[in-house]
């Protein structure tokens, strides 16, 4: 089913589009689409949305298992708080990416901008992973407790793919970041490591599925360009009180 | 030290501060039957088996009156220590002891329950009205008194259309809550609360008539058959958010500040994140609840406005949608900018609220009292024309009925209940939650502690203290000459204010007394 989005407010956007998967539709294109918010909110499980244009604010927010494709740019807040599911954006996408992401997948192909995946979390089967292809931007997977980000920095002019803060309050998870990595970028409570057997693993399946969802082809990134941030205890604020 | 001691290796506390209780057991009364031993989780009371004698620490004692109140023949009793510091204005005992304590361990001071500095209570300097002679006052026993109250957006205006004869509402009413008496259980985590005291607080909800909040700690499935009565919190860690969670409940809050500690998070301590906690919460066993103090998804009102139709697009529009602030010092503004992001409802936590774990100093010194912040936002969203578009919740350390008619009466729509739900269920104050001993299984996670809170028990009390104020109330309604609860909302002329400057009765918008 397809629904043209020009001039459509979002509510009655996504009421249209959650109509049609009522209906039984399994997939829903969306042109047209200029900014409009919380597409796939709250969406479950069997449902697939393609859209076209620039999707609005917190796209797949409290997702449960749909599908989104986005042909295009995302603004801010993709994946807020998403319990499973998938979203691809062939862009860039804003700010606060992931934010107490549980599960799914969120892959960027471009850059994302600041906070992106603050307090993402895992627990027992859910396991979110977000992949931006780009850059990101500071305060990347603060107060990270579970789950894995990966920043592939392409494209980048720099030597780095990130800014400050990295990690900061970071209590549980793996960031995966390709180019160079200074102490200073990243928080107090995580420690910078060359990835081992068991997370190249992780990380090579990850960037396989990565290439495949966004038609790239493999461009053979080595173990050695990447660099793991990974908190240094699960208790960074234990001693913090007097009792 | 004796013999015993020695043996054991047991060494005397090494702190400089002196116990805050003195336990005094009766050796007349005492039967040595170790009741007190069992019962405490402090560790005061040791049974000594060579000399099969029971005695008592003093220095570990909370003051939770646990042993005395089960020792079945009387023996204990537990004073404030005598141990008198030489009189100082400025250097109290608690300064000269938090300063001990620092010393020793070079962190935060926690603190558990509300304020206890003795800040002025309003409350109690706002008297209620009564009908004399005129306006004869109305016998709640014998004449129907309405205490329903719907918490939601109303609408602007009310379109009737004529349609066969008859007239029908053609304006859209927005979802709203239905509570028979105008209290709601405010929130309590499980995980900061057990889960039989999380139990009671749901179903006593579901039989008064009212609403329970979870808090940010999830809903746990058993309690997820109550969610008709249940109001689901979205806090910064997001703990146990999916939507499920949003769409089991009656209605969704964000919380963005509590009145215990405006301006923070919350650590929820691994020891407390067992194997329900942390199916409930959806994070690992034994990490730390980390809550960061803002949502970081929300800088501005504009995003407070995306969160809340963020939720209302995930719950298809069918749920009131609260938002939950502390009283802060531009609280009305705040309030404001919340009822324009679109809130339907906006919880108000004055600065005697309660909580699991604060930190001291915040507990002490931030915020401002609910009776001023009441004041404050109904005034505000009155004279702005918008007080229509959202009800307004008051919370923060309402002890009993006349508090919540005083708080009607000033402008809110409803009262949230925390600290007083769980004194019904037996909490004695001794404001020792963060350590996760709570004598009582109220505010502990430990399966020895939370089996001493029978849930059937605990649900009768607060059905009890709701159906006790709920009757206070509609007596005090009806000594006004008031028969139902909407004519007294907002209805500052039932109030006076004794012993009040000029500028607080401004600021409540309240008569002096004799005016």
């Amino acid at each position: 089913m397809r629904i043209d989005a020009e001039n459509l407010h979002y509510r009655e956007l996504n009421e249209r589009i959650r109509a049609a998967f009522s209906k039984n539709s399994a997939e829903v294109v969306v042109d047209n689409v200029r900014g409009q918010r919380y597409i796939g909110a709250g969406l479950e499980g069997g449902a697939r949305i393609v859209i076209n244009g620039v999707a609005g604010n917190d796209l797949g927010a409290f997702m449960d298992g749909a599908e989104v494709i986005v042909n295009g740019n995302a603004q801010d807040g993709v994946a807020n708080t998403m319990n499973a599911g998938r979203i691809v954006v062939h862009g860039g996408a804003g700010d606060i990416l992931g934010y107490s992401m549980r599960g799914g997948r969120l892959f960027v192909r471009d850059d994302v901008g600041y906070r992106a995946g603050i307090h993402m979390k895992a627990y027992e089967g859910r396991f979110p992973v977000v992949v931006v292809g780009g850059r990101a931007g500071d305060y990347l997977g603060e107060y990270m407790a579970g789950g894995v980000m990966v920043v592939l920095g392409r494209g980048s002019h720099g030597p780095t793919c990130v800014g400050e803060w990295v990690g900061t309050g970071m209590h549980g998870g793996l960031l995966f970041l390709r180019g160079a990595l200074e102490p200073w970028q990243v928080g107090a409570e995580v420690g910078i490591a060359e990835p081992d057997d068991e997370d190249w693993r992780l990380l090579s399946d990850i960037l396989a599925d990565y290439y495949e969802a966004m038609g790239l082809e493999d461009p053979g990134f080595g173990r050695d360009e990447f660099r793991k941030v990974y908190p240094q205890t699960a208790r960074p604020y234990g001693t913090l009180y007097a009792y | 030290m004796n013999e015993k001691d020695r043996k054991d290796g047991f060494q005397p506390r090494q702190w400089l501060v002196e116990p805050d209780f003195v336990v005094e057991r009766d050796p007349e009364k005492c039967i040595q039957c170790q009741v007190c031993v069992r019962q405490c989780a402090n560790d005061v009371h040791r049974y000594d088996e060579d000399d099969e004698t029971v005695s008592s620490d003093s220095s570990p004692c909370v003051g939770c009156h646990r042993c005395a109140s089960l020792c079945p023949t009387g023996a204990i009793s537990i004073k404030r220590s005598e141990l008198d510091f030489r009189p100082h204005g400025n250097w109290t005992a608690a300064a000269l002891r938090n300063v001990y304590k620092q010393a020793e361990t070079g962190g935060i001071l926690l603190a558990g329950m509300g304020n206890d500095q003795g800040l002025p209570v309003y409350w109690d300097r706002l008297l209620l009205n009564a009908s004399q002679v005129t306006n004869p006052s109305i016998d709640p026993l014998r004449e129907p008194m309405e205490t329903l109250t719907h918490l939601g957006r109303k609408p602007d205006r009310l379109r009737l259309l004529e349609r066969d004869g008859g007239v029908a509402l053609a304006t859209r009413i927005e979802p709203q809550l239905e509570l028979q008496v105008p209290v709601m259980f405010s929130a309590m985590s499980y995980g900061s609360i057990s889960y039989h005291a999380s139990m009671a607080l749901a179903r006593a909800a579901s039989e008064a008539g009212t609403y329970a909040n979870t808090g940010e700690g999830g809903l746990h499935r058993d309690i997820r058959p109550f969610g008709d009565n249940m109001i689901v919190q979205v806090a910064s860690g997001r703990f146990g958010v999916d939507s499920e969670y949003l769409n089991s409940a009656a209605a969704v809050e964000i919380k963005i500040g509590q009145g215990a500690k405006p301006g923070i998070g919350g650590h929820l301590p691994g020891e407390k994140v067992d194997g329900a906690v942390s199916e409930t919460r959806m994070i690992p066993e034994g990490t730390d609840a980390l809550s960061p103090a803002p949502h970081h998804d929300i800088y501005s009102i504009e995003d407070l406005r995306q969160l809340i139709y963020s939720i209302k697009e995930a719950t298809l529009y069918e749920k009131p949608v609260s938002v939950k602030i502390a009283a802060v010092h531009n609280v009305a503004a705040i309030a404001s900018g919340c009822v324009r992001a679109g809130a339907d409802i906006v919880a108000i936590d004055g600065c005697r609220g309660g909580t699991g774990a604060a930190p001291t100093m915040i507990r002490n010194n931030v915020g401002i009292p609910i009776e001023f912040a009441l004041a404050a936002v109904d005034s505000r969203l009155r004279e702005e024309g918008i007080r229509n578009q959202a009800s307004v919740i008051a919370a923060g350390g309402f002890r009993c009925s006349a508090d919540v008619v005083k708080a009607i009466a000033l402008g809110a729509d409803a009262v949230y209940l925390g600290t007083v739900a769980l004194v019904a269920m037996g909490c004695h104050m001794c404001q020792k939650c963060y350590t996760g001993k709570c004598n009582w299984g109220i505010a502990t996670q430990d399966p020895y502690l939370t089996r001493r809170l029978n849930p059937d028990m605990a649900t009768r009390r607060l059905v009890n203290l709701l159906r006790a104020w709920k009757l206070e109330i509609k007596e005090m309604m009806g000594g006004m000459g008031i028969n139902a609860i909407e004519s007294l909302r907002g209805n500052r002329e039932h109030l006076r204010g004794v012993g009040l400057t000029d500028r607080e009765l401004r600021i409540l918008d309240v008569k002096a007394a004799g005016e």
